[in-house]
């Protein structure tokens, strides 16, 4: 507990920093795509549809997942209404919106979840660096090493830390004893956790805390080194000090990885994430900078949402 | 307070009922562990465990008996275990939603609770038959034929209680399904799994029906799998049914040695159990 002192102001004093400091950038930006044509990848924009925000802002960043015209079904039901959007290279995208409104659906079909289960289909596109990986050729297994996925609840898998982390490793690539401990400890100090289980790698993953197995999960798939990172509510069952923990984690990983994270959490949205969709109903209300879309939303539901009206 | 005071009393009176159901339930096993323990530890001697079963009126010990028993029960448990092992996978990661799986698991509650002697017959017929005579092979064969099924239920029981997120997560790896059932789901659930194999033990170590009809008895020592096998539930009843003191007191102590071993089995599935509750 002798961390506790350094853990807060730090984050918060960086992310108010990163949004003032930005936003002119931003806005700026905004302003000289709106002028510029929409590129030619984007569907059609009905007037006043979400996909009118989309040509503007954002549009001219790199997209590194480009999601189009996403209807997803459990069986005969609907979960996803027509859901276009983009994650855009080395940001962070937070799904945010009330419980049963698709964000958590939408996440797994990013990295093809939803195939584990039957009578689950997603119709439409999703682009992977230009390719539509809901093709039926797609190989699922390259597809989740390149799309990694980190869930609501820590699940470290029963082995020792080392081994939850060498596991994956040593099935892509055949590594040396000192190259797999130097990966090992290289994710381990990028998900925070190399201090707190350096002298006890051969413990039970299952020994850890729930803060310290979730970021054990977060380094499990950073070890692959993924383009992609999608937490499902990573922080949900986790105490205040370790989400700061896993959102500093967050605020790095951002450099090297594109990322996409679901919460519940307004807070946490607003810290952590460049870009913001607000999902209500199987339907995407809005999407745009976090920072516009927490102080000016163009939506009343997402305004209405914000401010805790409804949800 | 008179509603409440005859509450109290029906309470007492049906606590006492359950009290009374306890004592006469546990006074049974009781008094069966203490007859066993007396009459099977007043013949016990080093020469039940170093000589055969003796000619009516001779004195002897059970050298073959447990051998034989040791060698099928080993048999039966490996040829049943992978079979029940790989039907069980089956069901509850590769077949959860088939129709195959429901079936499967119909039948096999049947078979779970199929009369052993039955199983004893069928083997007779398809084996014993065949071949011309009694041999322990088909005594093992009978015996995987009851351990499958109770491999196969807690198998599936087992891996099913395996949380599906843990499943997800390993598949978020992009690791193969081969590779999430064998390293990860079979780690999860593994004391469970070892659970199962021990009480599959337990059940086949005390048959008699399906051998009668299948390995026989032996009066000799014999590794033979093709011959004839002796094992202590058959010679339990073959002695106990017996005039001679000899031949009963050997029948005691055969049951002695059967109890404490199941015991000793029951004992180490319920402490794997507890464990694994306990992660």
């Amino acid at each position: 507990m002798n961390d506790v002192s350094n853990l807060k102001p730090a984050p918060e004093a960086d992310s108010a920093a990163t949004i003032s400091a930005e936003m002119p950038a931003q806005e700026a930006e905004s302003r000289a795509t709106i002028s510029a044509d929409p590129p030619a990848q984007e569907p059609a924009p009905k007037a006043d549809s979400p996909a009118k925000i989309l040509a503007g802002a954002i549009s001219n960043l790199e997209q590194k997942v480009t999601v189009r015209n996403l209807n997803f079904y459990y069986g005969d039901s609907l979960a996803l209404k027509n859901v276009s959007l983009p994650l855009c290279a080395k940001k962070v995208t937070a799904f945010i919106g009330p419980s049963g409104c698709g964000k958590s659906t939408l996440l797994r079909v990013l990295n093809r979840m939803y195939d584990l289960y039957p009578k689950q289909r997603a119709e439409g596109e999703v682009l992977l660096d230009g390719v539509n990986i809901l093709r039926p050729e797609q190989d699922l297994n390259l597809l989740r090493a390149r799309v990694g996925m980190v869930f609501q609840k820590p699940t470290p898998f029963p082995m020792s830390i080392h081994d939850n982390i060498a596991f994956g490793l040593k099935l892509y690539e055949k590594l040396p004893k000192s190259e797999l401990a130097d990966r090992v400890e290289a994710a381990l100090k990028r998900a925070a956790l190399w201090d707190e289980v350096k002298d006890k790698l051969y413990a039970s993953g299952l020994s850890l805390s729930g803060g310290q197995q979730q970021r054990l999960c977060i380094a499990r798939t950073v070890a692959l080194q993924p383009e992609v990172i999608l937490l499902d509510e990573p922080c949900s069952a986790l105490d205040p000090i370790s989400t700061s923990k896993v959102e500093e984690t967050i605020d790095e990983l951002k450099e090297n990885y594109t990322i996409a994270i679901v919460t519940h959490n307004m807070q946490q949205a607003a810290r952590v994430s460049d870009h913001t969709a607000f999902m209500y109903l199987g339907e995407l209300i809005e999407f745009g900078i976090t920072a516009q879309v927490f102080t000016s939303p163009e939506k009343k539901q997402t305004q209405n949402y914000i401010t805790g009206r409804f949800g | 307070m008179a509603i409440y005071d005859a509450r109290r009393r029906w309470s007492k009176f049906y606590l006492g009922l359950c009290y009374l159901a306890v004592v006469i339930g546990l006074s049974w096993l009781a008094i069966i562990l203490a007859t066993l323990l007396f009459e099977g530890l007043r013949n016990i001697s080093p020469a039940i465990f170093t000589q055969m079963t003796p000619p009516p009126g001779a004195d002897g010990g059970l050298l073959n008996a447990i051998t034989g028993s040791l060698i099928m029960t080993t048999l039966g448990v490996a040829i049943g275990t992978p079979l029940g092992m790989l039907a069980g996978t089956y069901m509850a990661e590769y077949g959860r939603y088939s129709k195959l799986t429901f079936f499967v698991r119909f039948i096999n509650d049947i078979l779970l609770s199929a009369p052993s002697i039955v199983i004893g017959l069928f083997v007779y017929e398809v084996m014993v038959v065949r071949m011309g005579h009694f041999s322990a092979l088909a005594g093992a064969v009978s015996l995987a034929v009851i351990v499958v099924p109770v491999v196969v239920r807690t198998t599936e029981d087992m891996l099913l209680l395996v949380p599906d997120t843990l499943r997800e997560a390993a598949r978020a790896l992009g690791l193969p399904r081969s590779i999430v059932i064998g390293k990860v789901a079979y780690r999860a659930a593994r004391a469970g799994l070892v659970t199962g194999v021990i009480l599959a033990i337990a059940r086949i170590s005390g048959e008699t029906a399906p051998l009668l009809f299948t390995a026989l008895n032996n009066q000799f020592f014999s590794t033979n799998l093709f011959a004839p096998m002796s094992s202590l539930p058959a010679v339990i009843f073959q002695f106990a049914l017996s005039p001679y003191k000899e031949w009963q007191h050997l029948a005691w102590t055969g049951a002695l040695l059967i109890t404490l071993a199941v015991l000793a089995l029951s004992i180490t599935a319920r402490v794997l159990q507890t464990q694994r509750r306990a992660k």
